[in-house]
């Protein structure tokens, strides 16, 4: 065995911008610091000899900003403190390996083969009067302890000690691979406890049982699989229940979705969900642009007569409350695979993001166990590592992110909820075969690509914390390697489609290989696994681990014999890691071997369409809602408190950190207007060189489910669609995705409100002629653990049904952009206002400040679909008769919110009469905050009034001119009661941006 | 026709969108994988023009753009200086930039490429930037800004802050090999001023050239503003226009730059 050494690079970046934005982040978190100073850590495991170091030396640095040293600490002449942040062993470490990929190119192009491993890691020294408590306090605050390891020395202690101490995090497992056979003959209780807890591995030493980790198998499922191996004569092993159970689990199988629900007999997504789109689908008839609905990993529109657009959205909660970072990041990179397995390989083209997050400046402490145990993190914390998370992935992987939104509710303060999403291209044709069809075929060679396989991700987010002891990796969170993926996306997508070179392709995504594979084997009927064929990052993993692994940046594909060859040939290029797995067969079963020995054998029936379906009733809620009764306040201070708050503020530090531009196809961009206000929907242009773009939006509208979750479901829709109406798309383009995410879905009250949000979902998605295309449930969003006195408390999420939309768009010249355009313009209000401020921010935001808890009211929005209807296809007419200069679609806040924001966008002022709004007659705060849906302002230049006026009134919708665009800077509203009320520009402007600029 | 190399791979990723704009300016423009150039460094021979396009090669580890430098100068370095001899013109975007930097193409003093000079770090916001800044230039010598006087590009980068020593800065202004700086909307200096200098650059140095104006790199991205429709303000210059009773143009001041680069070898 060849001597490998261990030695340290330390890299110091001269005015390094990470430092000083380290120092002001601690000053501002109240510690006493002079001084922060930031080095880049490479520790290298390698065969290379002092000399060759040196030439790694200088590989790592750049000689004009940085300065690098072997095997030698470079610390700060004056500090008192170094911290040292790196991975715990197993965790993916992406510039780690990027370093050993430089350091083997770099000697292999001299003629010499290295063996070179590097891990990275970080030192902050830190000069400040900081005592040991508070040392600890900052350096939790720079890591997350599930995945990084914390090395802290005082000066004195790193002088004696020559530096930080050298360490490798490597993983070593002890044990040797092993099948096991399970026993059912159990009790209903051990059925229950194996179920629910997994696998008994051992006894502990204090009596207690060390289990494999949860199945999630309730007792009705552990029976029927019992019933089933012992019909078969033989006990099941390891390897077969772990893959029943991810294939039954309630994210592959969406269980509640599945099972009947009172009077829905088939389950609510049959019956509300995929009906409605069969029933539009036919209402349309020629003109239904579906090509593939719920049936691959996207869904698809057509785009021009030669495109396809795919579509999903993915949640990624559990992970993002433990590891906001990778949480995200995996979310968001996996959700690309959604597009990359689509059909023939789509090509993704856009990303959005929907964050649900508790107030960032909330203090709360909440802890996981008893007695301060297992503290979560705080919700700055997620909030800032789940944008940065999609923030690495995104950019990284050269996809524009040019729509997503945040909102903010303290019931998000358990578990957030991070919704990520991917638009895919794909041409419709490819070499003359329909894309969107693919069928893995008997004999086709079953072919694993992208990243290694390890213990990461291994049943989600239920790792106990002896999984996270040294030595041992973090197996439940994992860090996305976007590279890879991009390598992979690059090789399939550009070049190995146009070849022909593979039959199907899917994601590895949930239950790793144990779905994908078993997936696919539906199509050819059968397959034949070899485990040991599955390229590992470490030895030692049991089989039934690396066939349920969820590591990251995979994708399995059915290659035919003819072409395998090839296909490696290419993949092998193109620095993307390929393997032969197995062979897909016709025989019926999934067989999986390990070194010949068959350790698998279930009948793809059984494996898919076994699991016992559940039967659920729902309960109603009680309902005594009241309105809230309060003097009319200030308007001129209310309005710009109202701008301030969370979810109405500018999320520009957001927008702005995520590339919406790259690929070149930004037509209206998140900010817009020279204010850069936040757009409700954008729009994009996949093929560069078409008329053609697509609109994207997203409503969600948690806090309506308190009153009325049909409503909340309806409000979505409306807004969804609203959002690209007011843009430029035509209604009838329009097409829906649906995410729900619930809370305590076992109880029937939280059922009650599921069921009434998803008739609304079929009531609105027909009426509107809407089809849903693609969809995902998540549905336990709740947080049981202790807050700081050890009460024990339970928080769930509000139910959040958000609903995505896109539409393409003809002719990207006729989109419109929100801001006011010219002193002169004139101001309209389109639709009607009424007295709709049930769970609005205005009632929210009264409640807080005179009664320290928020109103929530009774009068929700409802929506009326012939009135929107109507509005809609006017509107429209009027955009692409180019007529309007700016719309905005009136969201939380109403039309006080949308004026002001027309106003802060184009940096233009505007005088208007409440008075003329149309509808309910009202108090003007009540006019002005009312969220009534299916609204709009409108700014229209005044030659173009009549015209404009006559499309509106040939539809019999309601409108009026409110007033119109000034060139003073000021927004200046004449009340009902004639007072006038002035604000000028730019106080809105700072109210509007101030919340979150310094983040 | 002038042939384009633009170059892909390893997280490379405008390349579609820049070999779009070699193409509408009238080139050939060809995708090629940095693996099948170093198995066929000769297969340069074919192109006038070689294009760095934006990305995130490597993930941006180690600095960006200091990995693929490394690969390219331990695999193809001999292929690429003859080819910058054969007076062609190579173009750096934003990660391109980052490389060229690395690899010393730019400032190349005296014709002496390889040796580093420039740095472009961490944005002073330590945070990746994408937003629309107002470029001014000044360069007589760079052949891809010709007949440019300012412009307004997307920038989107965490590390683009350009920095030099004291000597290097003196001698890039005195050969006028800087090219385009950030400025405030009315045309003068940005002085650092965020966002109008969107990552604290020194002397606001957004590109620069080579000693011959024939190598350029620059933080900002052109190939994302050739069309009308790319433009941060076209909602309002589309109403300008309507008022005026005037066609919307299609394309927008990004082609310029790509169009002198095959308008150089028409002469």
């Amino acid at each position: 065995m060849v001597f490998l050494g261990l030695e340290r690079i330390e890299v110091e970046t001269l005015g390094d911008a990470r430092s000083i934005v380290k120092k002001k982040k601690l000053v501002s978190m109240g510690f006493n610091i002079e001084s922060v100073k930031l080095n880049d850590v490479y520790t290298i495991e390698s065969d290379l000899d002092g000399a060759e170091l040196l030439d790694c030396v200088k590989l790592l640095h750049n000689p004009v900003s940085q300065k690098a040293v072997l095997a030698k600490p470079i610390a700060p002449k004056s500090f008192d403190w170094c911290i040292e942040i790196g991975f715990l062993p197993g965790v993916t470490d992406n510039v780690g390996n990027t370093v050993s990929e430089i350091i083997r190119d770099f000697f292999n192009a001299r003629g010499k083969t290295v063996s070179a491993r590097v891990f990275y890691s970080q030192e902050i020294f830190l000069k400040g009067k900081l005592d040991e408590a508070q040392i600890k306090k900052i350096s939790e605050s720079m890591a997350n302890p599930l995945i990084q390891r914390i090395q802290v020395k005082n000066k004195k202690i790193f002088l004696q000690e020559k530096g930080m101490d050298v360490i490798a995090p490597k993983v070593r497992l002890g044990q040797l691979p092993a099948i096991k056979e399970i026993d059912l003959s159990a009790s209903d209780e051990e059925l229950a406890k194996i179920g629910k807890f997994g696998i008994l591995e051992k006894i502990g030493e204090n009596g207690s049982e060390i289990r494999s980790g949860p199945l999630a198998l309730d007792l009705d499922s552990m029976k029927t699989i019992k019933f089933f191996f012992e019909k078969l004569g033989r006990k099941p092993t390891d390897i077969e229940l772990e893959s029943i159970a991810q294939t039954w689990s309630e994210h592959c199988k969406h269980t509640i979705f599945a099972a009947e629900l009172d009077e829905i007999k088939n389950g609510i997504f049959e019956e509300c969900i995929k009906k409605a789109t069969e029933i539009i689908r036919q209402k349309k008839g020629k003109k239904d642009f579906c090509v593939s609905v719920f049936a691959d990993n996207s869904g698809a529109i057509r785009f021009g007569e030669e495109w396809l657009v795919t579509d999903k959205v993915e949640t990624h909660n559990s992970p993002s409350a433990l590891d906001p970072f990778g949480g995200a990041i995996t979310g968001i990179v996996g959700v690309n695979r959604d597009a990359i397995g689509f059909g023939k390989a789509a090509k993704p083209v856009v990303n959005r993001y929907g964050f649900c997050f508790a107030d960032p400046k909330s203090i709360k402490s909440l802890y996981k166990g008893k007695n301060k145990t297992g503290k979560m993190l705080s919700p700055e914390k997620i909030m800032l590592g789940v944008i940065e998370g999609v923030n690495a992935g995104g950019n990284c992987s050269g996809i524009p992110t040019p729509q997503g939104f945040m909102y903010f509710d303290e019931r998000y303060e358990g578990k957030p909820l991070v919704f990520v999403g991917t638009i895919g291209l794909i041409p419709a044709k490819i070499n003359e075969k329909n894309s969107h069809e693919k069928e893995a075929k008997p004999g086709n060679a079953i072919v694993m690509v992208g990243n290694r396989v390890g213990l990461d991700g291994i049943h989600g987010a239920t790792f106990s914390s002896e999984a996270l002891s040294s030595g041992s990796p973090a197996t439940a969170v994992q860090i996305g390697d976007p590279i890879t993926q991009k390598k992979l996306s690059d090789a399939i997508v550009k070049e190995a489609r146009g070849l022909e070179l593979f039959e199907s392709i899917t994601d590895n995504g949930a239950g790793g290989l144990s779905c994908s594979v078993a997936e696919m084997a539906r199509e050819s009927n059968g397959c034949i696994v070899e485990l040991e064929k599955v390229p590992l990052k470490y030895s030692g993993m049991q089989p039934w681990q690396i066939w349920v692994s969820e590591s990251q940046e995979r994708m399995t594909l059915a290659v035919p014999k003819e072409k395998i060859e090839k296909f490696l040939g290419l993949m092998e290029k193109r620095g993307v890691e390929a393997s032969i797995i197995g062979e897909f067969t016709g025989v019926g079963n999934c067989v999986v071997k390990s070194n010949g020995t068959t350790i698998m054998d279930i009948g793809l029936e059984f494996l898919h369409n076994g699991l016992p379906k559940k039967k659920l009733s729902a309960k109603t809620m009680p309902q005594n809602f009241s309105e809230p009764v309060f003097e009319e306040p200030n308007l001129a201070s209310t309005l710009k408190e109202m701008l301030s708050r969370l979810n109405i503020c500018s999320k520009e530090f957001v927008s702005a950190q995520y590339d919406y531009e790259v690929q070149g196809g930004s037509v209206l961009k998140p900010l817009q207007g020279k204010g850069m206000v936040n757009a409700e929907a954008s729009a994009v242009k996949p093929v560069l060189d078409s008329e053609f773009c697509l609109g994207i939006s997203q409503a969600v509208f948690p806090s309506y489910g308190d009153i009325d979750a049909y409503w909340m479901a309806a409000c979505a829709i409306d807004s969804a669609i609203k959002n690209l109406v007011a843009i430029g798309a035509k209604p009838e383009n329009i097409a829906l995705l649906d995410n729900f995410c619930w809370c305590s879905s076992n109880e029937p009250e939280r059922l009650w409100q599921l069921k009434k949000a998803a008739q609304a979902c079929f009531d609105f998605a027909v009426a509107f002629e809407t089809p849903f295309i693609s969809g995902k449930d998540s549905m336990f969003n709740d947080f049981k653990g202790f807050d700081e006195n050890n009460n024990p408390i339970k928080i769930s999420v509000p139910p959040t049904l958000l609903i995505s939309s896109l539409a393409q768009i003809e002719n990207a010249e006729n989109c419109v952009s929100l801001d006011a355009k010219f002193a002169g313009d004139l101001v309209f209000v389109l639709g009607e206002t009424k007295n709709e401020l049930g769970a609005s921010e205005y009632y929210a935001h009264a409640g807080k400040k005179l009664a320290g808890k928020r109103f929530v009211g009774k009068n929700v929005p409802k929506v009326d679909s012939e009135t929107a209807k109507k509005l809609y296809s006017a509107l429209n007419m009027a955009i692409e008769s180019r007529l309007v200069a700016g719309c905005l679609p009136i969201e939380l806040g109403g039309i006080g919110i949308a004026i002001a924001k027309t106003c802060i966008a184009g940096e233009l002022g505007a005088e208007i009469d409440v008075a003329k709004i149309l509808g309910e007659k009202m108090r003007s705060d009540f006019v002005l905050f009312s969220e009534s849906q299916s609204r709009f302002i409108v700014t229209i230049n005044p030659a173009n009034k009549a015209e404009f006026e006559k499309i509106l009134k040939k539809q019999g919708c309601v409108f009026s001119e409110i007033g119109k665009i000034i060139f003073e800077k000021n927004l200046v509203i004449n009340a009902i009661d004639s007072k006038q009320v002035l604000l000028p520009l730019e106080e809105l402007k700072e109210a509007y941006k101030k919340t979150l600029r310094d983040y | 026709m002038v042939k384009a190399l633009v170059l892909t791979g390893y997280g490379i990723n405008c390349e579609e969108e820049t070999a779009f704009a070699f193409k509408k300016a009238g080139a050939e423009a060809e995708i090629v994988h940095i693996n099948d150039l170093i198995e066929n460094p000769s297969k340069l021979k074919e192109f006038r023009i070689f294009a760095f396009p934006g990305g995130f090669s490597y993930g941006d580890d180690t600095g960006s753009g200091n990995a693929l430098a490394s690969k390219i100068k331990s695999n193809i370095w001999n292929a690429m200086l003859e080819f910058i001899e054969n007076e062609n013109l190579v173009i750096g975007i934003c990660n391109g930039f980052q490389v060229m930097a690395n690899l010393g193409l730019v400032p190349g003093f005296k014709k002496n490429y390889g040796e580093r000079k420039i740095a472009l770090m961490h944005n002073d916001t330590a945070r990746y930037e994408c937003r629309w800044v107002q470029l001014k230039n000044f360069s007589k010598k760079c052949v891809f800004t010709k007949g440019i006087d300012t412009i307004r590009l997307p920038v989107a980068h965490g590390e683009g802050k350009f920095f030099a020593k004291k000597p290097v800065l003196e001698k890039l202004n005195r050969h006028e090999q800087i090219v385009f700086r950030y400025v405030l909307e009315e045309c003068a200096l940005a002085n650092k001023k965020f966002p109008y200098n969107p990552n604290g650059a020194l002397e606001d140095i957004a590109g620069i050239c080579d000693e011959t104006g024939r190598i350029f790199g620059l933080m900002s991205h052109p190939e994302r503003n050739i069309l009308f429709t790319q433009q941060d303000n076209w909602t309002m210059q589309k109403e300008i226009l309507l008022r005026q009773g005037k066609e919307l143009p299609k394309e927008s001041a990004g082609m310029q730059i790509f169009r002198n680069a095959v308008e150089f070898f028409k002469k």
